[in-house]
């Protein structure tokens, strides 16, 4: 007689029991979500909401990747540090919480920015990547590196009561986010990072968005954002979508890419653009 | 025609902070023109120098991404809206 492998722990049973029994979930979605891997971009306002759920929710290997330490005027909406940690490392910080709300599965903290000479090595053990960095060259370079890669990338970018999320899925003519926006702004044409403040709730509703449309990623249920970009306006509490097309002529996931080499662009609002 | 235009956050101080305002024309390049009449500055980060749409805010008519119909020839329809949307970046 073979023995079989059960497919949950007693502690899983218990500890998912909520999605087991969810239509569109069950034990075989929950299985998916313990066997796959996901990292998250930035420990702040939208990291925190999505590494929170995700763990949570119990993917098996959840990576966190920031560069900052944890400032007091953070509090007000990165949920995943608390007042005792201001001074810590982020990534110390959001690795213990994280720990804290499920220490049965894997959590792997990235203290580092991200540039073109470390951003492979980083990702590439993951499935899905989920961009909840503050600015443009790192979201350029990660829109990069995943359609290089072929790993998916949940979307998402706020500004003041303003969010935007989508989803976006190399191959099979789906557009990247070069397809939306082909390069980045100018330096001073658009507002970044912490210019004008933003609504502590904002990232909450985005990120939540995101952590969503990552689980359905893995578990292949329901409908996500791919082709659709999803605005929300907290002030005026409007949901909107529009279409995001596939771009022939998109530099990088084109018919004819003029990008095929990873881009470390310009510093933004003191983020350094190379490794120093 | 006459048309609703959703203005994104870093627009609203040239339309008195209203998110939503009307605007007549026929097509897109009038109705930004027309905005442009009503609240003075507001296009100037939308259009470029050249007079075409900068490529890091995007402009939709209804659901759809203006490149994929006309561009600034893009005919609008009494009630569409068209929603003016800026890269952003923040996390």
């Amino acid at each position: 007689m073979t023995e079989r492998k059960p497919m949950f722990t007693e502690e899983q049973v218990q500890r998912y029991s909520r999605h087991i029994i969810l239509p569109n979930v069950g034990g075989a979605g929950q299985r998916k979500l313990l066997d796959a891997s996901v990292l998250v971009i930035g420990a702040g306002g939208l990291g925190s909401p999505v590494a929170m759920y995700l763990a949570a929710a119990g993917i098996g290997k959840l990576g966190i990747v920031d560069f900052d330490r944890v400032d007091v005027t953070n509090l007000q909406r990165q949920i995943l540090h608390t007042t005792p940690d201001v001074g810590r490392s982020k990534v110390e910080s959001a690795v213990e919480h994280l720990r804290a709300i499920n220490p049965t599965i894997d959590i792997v903290g990235h203290d580092t920015l991200l540039f073109s000479t470390n951003v492979f090595d980083v990702m590439e053990p993951y499935d899905v990547v989920i961009d909840g960095t503050d600015n443009f060259p790192v979201r350029y370079l990660v829109n990069d590196a995943t359609q290089f890669m072929g790993k998916p990338l949940v979307y998402g970018s706020i500004y003041q009561f303003e969010g935007q999320a989508t989803v976006f899925l190399p191959g099979k003519e789906a557009p990247c986010y070069r397809c939306l926006f082909p390069a980045p702004p100018p330096p001073g044409t658009v507002p970044s990072c912490a210019e004008g403040g933003v609504f502590g709730v904002l990232p909450g509703v985005i990120g939540a968005i995101q952590a969503t449309e990552a689980i359905k990623l893995i578990t292949g249920e329901g409908e996500t954002l791919v082709g659709r970009l999803l605005l929300y306006d907290a002030l005026h509490m409007d949901f909107q979508e529009v279409k995001i097309r596939w771009d022939a002529d998109c530099p990088v996931c084109g018919k004819e890419p003029t990008i095929t080499e990873l881009i470390d662009y310009e510093a933004f609002c003191g983020v350094p653009a190379r490794p120093e | 025609m006459s048309v609703t235009v959703k203005l994104p956050t870093i627009l609203r101080k040239h339309a008195a902070g209203e998110a939503r305002v009307g605007a007549d024309g026929d097509t897109l390049r009038d109705v930004l023109g027309d905005l442009e009449a009503r609240y003075p500055g507001i296009t100037k980060n939308v259009l470029a120098e050249d007079g075409g749409l900068h490529r890091f805010i995007n402009v939709y008519v209804n659901d759809e991404d203006v490149r994929y119909l006309g561009s600034l020839e893009t005919e609008v329809k009494e009630g569409d809206t068209v929603s003016i949307l800026p890269a952003v970046a923040g996390g």
